[in-house]
């Protein structure tokens, strides 16, 4: 009779352990889903198709900063083209990032987004932008990579300065990583 | 009553030890793994001690002196891993092992053979984290707390035996839990309820549940470290879309239960001397089971306090910071329940004691500095500063070391039959207590002035606080080596100890003779329950 119990609660605790396993792996989805739906860590959504419905607010004028940052050991010459702009929201807006690669080798990259402040990471909206892809360089070639952005016309009132800011990672490695194995 | 229990023996598969190594390597008793687990923490100890030695030598004066920064920073993270995961957490599974069993009227733990398992595991678990120290590249070195990329894209390839060794840490601490868990639900002795038990029996059924809900968090972590390092996902590379802020939101959702796992065992260790030697009933006894209950619930919704300052949103910081001062509650019931035990009691100050209203004052102030640095504006001064190590050595040295050092000058009469010297316990205390207050008590106001934690050279304005710091640190490590020599002396001989060994102790444990014979209540007859709690 004991030795039964024994196997069951050893059973019911073994269960949860394994549950609770899992349960840490579930907080990656679940960490992704909330940071959406707040804005949590400053990431911008992906391309954004809806710009018909913004309406230009020609009263108001936010500012928004640019800022280019290379990765550890990224050795990318990466700046703005034009470093801070004024703009209406629910107007679409144009810019580029200059690139150039001064390594002795082709090098592929990824731009990784970032805003604050993180309330307002909902309200940049990209239709175009080069972080939704990766990008190539041949040794000594260089860019200009587009960004297009509408600010939403629902803004909220307090916010009149955006930073949008850009960090490039080197990721030729895992990029040949992956084509070795597909 | 002993010559009962002597009887019950001679029937067939009950036996005392068998002799040689293989009694050590093949044993299910529950006293023989209690004393493994708690030889293996003392070693530990000393080797975790001396890792911390290093550190103290080193910052004696500033500037780089004995070694380079790579091997410093292998120091700081080996230090914390050995003294976290091998020192303090193993003791308290020993102390458990030993105790539960003869505080519950129970023959042994539920289950012996994976209790067996969970000791053995250990062994090979900090070997293999040990040996890191001689390859090539050396021993981890981002850091007890593992912060991904340091861990992962700029981590030592000896990252992945780091990974391992916590996997077996982590299998053995559920297995110990799991353990526990089923001993105290399934095996009290006939008629003793769950508010009959000694606090030490609760406070050690509510950390084995957090381990159950955190370890495998734990493991959950550094898999995905390992899967980040060689399988190439991305799961806290910003550069592949992982993040990560991510790791260190998972790594304190297993960390801040951690520390109450670290703490609650020793207010039950506490809860039952202070009443021993006060010869009073603990004061509060349901209040001190609910205030346990309520602040391993409330350990799992503070985490992001450690994260202050990674940018989080106004309200983020907010409700971090009041949960966070709400565990103050429950804490504050449990010192004020020990000290109103202590009042106008009939007390002595053995060494069990002395720890123990040690233990009460200094983690006190553990408390209040961990008060302070939970107000997040304030926090953001203090974080990754000494402050911060200050603060986590109160409550961890004279917090859970000192009750695991009350602990065994407590028990071992009943362990070993014999009485401790108490002149030499007294000393052993004092050095302690002066030492670990020299060594931690001027890193408070180093921190507050601005020196960062884990750094092998500073400016020289810190200069004397860590000469001073460093003389506190040797008289604390030097003084554990008589610690040892005095359980040694105890173990070959001593006056002979009672069966009640201290005339004001009250609970199961005390109802056998000293020392405790390799089987006691394998029969639920004759256990007293009336003494079942202190």
């Amino acid at each position: 009779m004991q030795e039964q119990n024994n196997g069951k609660l050893v059973l019911k605790l073994g269960a949860a352990a394994i549950g609770m396993f899992g349960f840490g792996f579930a907080l990656v989805p679940l960490y992704e889903v909330f940071c959406d739906l707040t804005g949590l860590n400053g990431k911008t959504g992906g391309q954004y198709t809806e710009a018909e419905s913004q309406q230009k607010n020609a009263d108001r004028v936010v500012t928004i900063q640019f800022l280019a940052n290379n990765n550890a050991g990224m050795p990318w010459e990466f700046r703005p083209v034009v470093r801070t702009m004024k703009v209406h929201p629910g107007e679409m807006n144009s810019t580029s990032f200059y690139v150039k690669n001064p390594a002795k080798t082709a090098i592929t990259a990824q731009a990784v987004p970032s805003v604050t402040p993180f309330m307002a990471a909902n309200y940049l909206h990209k239709t175009e932008c080069f972080c939704f892809d990766q990008q190539r360089l041949d040794s000594g070639a260089s860019m200009d990579m587009p960004l297009r952005f509408i600010i939403d016309s629902e803004i909220p009132e307090d916010v009149d300065t955006l930073t949008l800011s850009y960090t490039l990672f080197d990721i030729t490695e895992q990029m040949q990583g992956q084509a070795a194995t597909e | 009553m002993s010559a009962v229990i002597e009887e019950h023996h001679h029937d067939d598969h009950h036996h005392g030890p068998a002799k040689g190594i293989m009694r050590w390597v093949l044993t299910t008793n529950h006293k023989d793994i209690g004393t493994l687990y708690l030889w293996f923490s003392f070693a530990m100890f000393l080797l975790g001690g001396t890792f911390a030695l290093v550190i103290r030598a080193e910052l004696f004066q500033p500037g780089l002196q004995i070694v380079h920064p790579e091997f410093f920073n292998q120091m700081t993270t080996m230090h914390g891993l050995v003294m976290v995961f091998g020192a303090v957490m193993p003791a308290f599974v020993g102390l458990a092992n030993w105790l539960i069993p003869m505080q519950i009227g129970a023959p042994d733990m539920a289950l012996p053979r994976m209790n067996n398992y969970s000791f053995w595991i250990l062994p090979f678990a900090f070997g293999m984290l040990a040996l890191t120290l001689f390859s090539e590249a050396g021993a981890p070195n981002f850091g007890w707390t593992f912060y991904a990329p340091l861990s992962t894209e700029y981590a030592p390839p000896s990252v992945t035996y780091f990974i391992f060794a916590v996997h077996l840490m982590g299998i053995s601490s559920i297995m110990g839990s799991i353990n526990v868990i089923v001993t105290i639900l399934n095996m009290r002795t006939p008629g003793m309820t769950l508010m009959q038990m000694p606090l030490f029996v609760w406070t050690w059924l509510i950390t084995a549940y957090l381990l159950i809900a955190v370890m495998p968090v734990l493991a959950g972590v550094v898999t995905m470290m390992l899967m980040d390092i060689h399988f190439g996902t991305a799961f806290f590379s910003a550069g592949g879309g992982g993040d990560p802020v991510l790791f260190q939101h998972v790594f304190w959702f297993f960390g801040h239960p951690e520390v109450y796992i670290m703490i609650l065992p020793a207010f039950g260790v506490v809860s039952a001397i202070i009443p021993t030697f006060a010869r009073k009933k603990l004061f509060g006894y349901a209040s001190m089971v609910y205030a346990s209950a309520s602040i391993a619930f409330l350990s799992f919704i503070v985490w992001a306090h450690h994260m202050f300052t990674v940018g989080m949103p106004l309200s983020g910081e907010l409700y971090f910071m009041y949960a966070t001062m709400l565990i103050a509650v429950p804490t504050g019931v449990k010192v004020f329940n020990w000290v109103a035990t202590m009042w106008q009691g009939a007390m002595t100050f053995e060494t069990p004691m002395l720890f123990a209203i040690a233990f009460v004052i200094l983690f006190t102030i553990g408390g209040f500095s961990g008060l302070m640095l939970a107000i997040a504006p304030a926090d953001f001064q203090y974080h990754d500063t000494y402050f911060v190590v200050a603060h986590f050595h109160y409550v961890l040295v004279p917090g859970s070391v000192f009750s695991i050092m009350a602990a065994v000058y407590y028990w071992i009469p009943k362990w070993t039959g014999n009485m401790y010297d108490e002149t030499l316990g007294k000393t052993h205390f004092w050095l302690s207590f002066v030492g670990i207050n020299i060594t931690f008590f001027p890193q408070h106001f180093i921190g507050l002035a601005g020196m960062p934690r884990r750094i092998p050279d500073y400016a020289l304005q810190f200069a004397d606080y860590n000469m001073i710091s460093s003389i506190g640190a040797f008289i604390f490590g030097f003084s554990q080596l008589l610690f040892l020599f005095i359980v040694i002396k105890t173990i070959r001989g001593g006056k002979p100890a009672t069966a009640q060994v201290w005339d004001g102790a009250h609970g199961l444990e005390w109802t056998v003779p000293s020392p405790a014979p390799y089987h006691t209540f394998t029969t639920p007859e004759g256990v007293n329950l009336k003494e079942a709690h202190g």
